[in-house]
């Protein structure tokens, strides 16, 4: 079943929380995963690597540039899901 | 029809003794990050890389596994005559044939030993084990010289951006024989020839001699090989855990190729190692040294006593191909 936008987030927040140790309640729709919440592009991948699994969505490498802020990787991940 | 004999082997295999030589200089961050507008920062952060080893210009790839041997066949204790068969495994030796194990066993005084060179870049070594390990047990070889070295200096462009600055050079070597227990388990490996394109040399030897293309150095594509070796890798050692009866737990010290050390915190996590598993992150000390890493890691671990003789020990290497091999094995 579907998981709704509120749900991915959490989710979400979970694997960043996880990754890079900064605080679940931190990682909120319109953070930018480079300028605020400090991750890079290794960290980056990992986060989204995690997250296809998670949420079995696929995350293509070309997208992966365009999710610049949590929200864009929210609505991304929710629109992805079968 | 009257039958032929055929080998019978010993009923197990172990690693009887190791050796290690790194390139004589130590290189820093600084000194390579000029020329790929880097940072001593960035490099720490993104690889955990502090120095890496390089050699003279003069050290052959056979100097570097000559002074590993004498160090492994010496520890093993086993008279170098006897010793029946050399696998070097290297990707760096600068020319197409003859191979170097050849002349590696002629200067170590390995009689007429078998003597071949075998090509799986960071996988190599464990590959080697694999073959090594199959040889004993079958009885077509009774004490085999395994040897990964890599003199990845000679083939890098201290402009690219992509890997020169992750290579160090350096040899490992280990003797295997014959044991009355288990102790070189299974082995998992395998190849995914649709990466092809990820890691490689940015020409053949015909580019050069017909197309005008430039002496080849290696380039990657980091991103996808990050993800390749952070994510499958594990499944491949969980995989070798499984096959040889155990389970992570079991597992006391952790030795993975030394590609990155944000690969080898990864794996630890997805594999579910504990907590106190030694685990090898000569990396920081020695860069990348391909089919040298995982030895060269282990002897770390044995000589400032972070692992010890009779440990269990997981080993994976990956690398170019793409290629992987993963085995569980007693340290010697
Ligand atoms: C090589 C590696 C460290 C590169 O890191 P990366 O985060 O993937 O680098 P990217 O190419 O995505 O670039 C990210 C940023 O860093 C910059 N960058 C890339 N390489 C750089 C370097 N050597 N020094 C400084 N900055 C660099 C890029 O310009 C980019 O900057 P931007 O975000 O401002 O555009 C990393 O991909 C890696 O280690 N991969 C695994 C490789 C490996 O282990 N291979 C051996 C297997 S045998």
């Amino acid at each position: 079943m579907a998981l709704s936008e509120k749900e991915v987030l959490a989710g979400l927040a979970e694997i960043v929380a996880e990754e890079t140790g900064v605080d679940a309640a931190e990682v909120v729709g319109d953070k930018s995963f480079t300028d605020d919440l400090d991750i890079d592009s290794l960290s980056m991948m990992t986060i989204v690597t995690l997250a296809e699994e998670k949420f079995d969505v696929r995350i293509p490498d070309e997208e992966v540039k365009n999710l610049v802020t949590v929200g864009d990787a929210v609505a991304y991940i929710t629109g992805a899901q079968s | 029809m009257t039958q032929m004999t055929i080998n019978r082997g010993a009923d197990y295999s172990r690693i009887l003794g190791l050796g290690a030589a790194r390139g004589e200089n130590l290189v820093t961050n600084d000194d390579v990050a000029g020329a790929i507008d880097s940072s001593d920062e960035w490099i720490r952060q993104r690889t955990g890389i502090i120095t890496r080893v390089r050699a003279n210009a003069e050290t052959s790839v056979v100097d570097l596994a000559e002074r590993a041997s004498r160090d492994a066949i010496a520890a093993a204790g086993v008279p170098v005559e006897e010793i029946d068969t050399v696998i070097l495994s290297t990707f760096t030796y600068p020319v197409v044939t003859p191979a170097g194990a050849p002349v590696l066993a002629d200067r170590l005084g390995c009689g007429t030993a078998a003597a071949f060179d075998i090509s799986a870049a960071c996988a190599g070594y464990c590959y080697a084990i694999a073959q090594a390990d199959a040889l004993v047990r079958a009885g077509q070889s009774r004490y085999v010289l395994v040897v990964g070295a890599e003199k990845m200096s000679d083939w890098i462009d201290p402009t690219d951006r992509s890997i020169s600055f992750l290579l160090g050079d350096g040899a490992g070597a280990v003797v295997i024989g014959p044991s009355a227990t288990p102790a070189i388990g299974p082995t998992v490996w395998g190849s995914k020839g649709d990466g092809a394109p990820l890691i490689g040399m940015t020409a053949s030897w015909l580019d050069v001699r017909d197309r005008g293309a430039a002496f080849p150095t290696l380039f990657q594509q980091g991103q996808p090989v990050f993800k390749w070796a952070s994510f499958d890798m594990p499944k491949v050692a969980k995989r070798a855990i499984e096959v040889a009866g155990l389970s992570p737990s079991d597992i006391q010290v952790f030795i993975p190729h030394q590609a990155n050390m944000r690969i080898i915190d990864q794996m630890i996590k997805t594999v579910g190692l504990r907590d106190d598993v030694a685990v090898g992150r000569d990396i920081a000390d020695s860069g990348n040294t391909s089919a040298a890493s995982i030895p060269l890691a282990t002897e770390r671990l044995l000589r400032e006593g972070a692992a010890k003789s009779g440990d269990l020990a997981l080993q994976i290497g990956f690398g170019a191909g793409l290629v992987f091999a993963a085995q569980v094995v007693v340290l010697p």
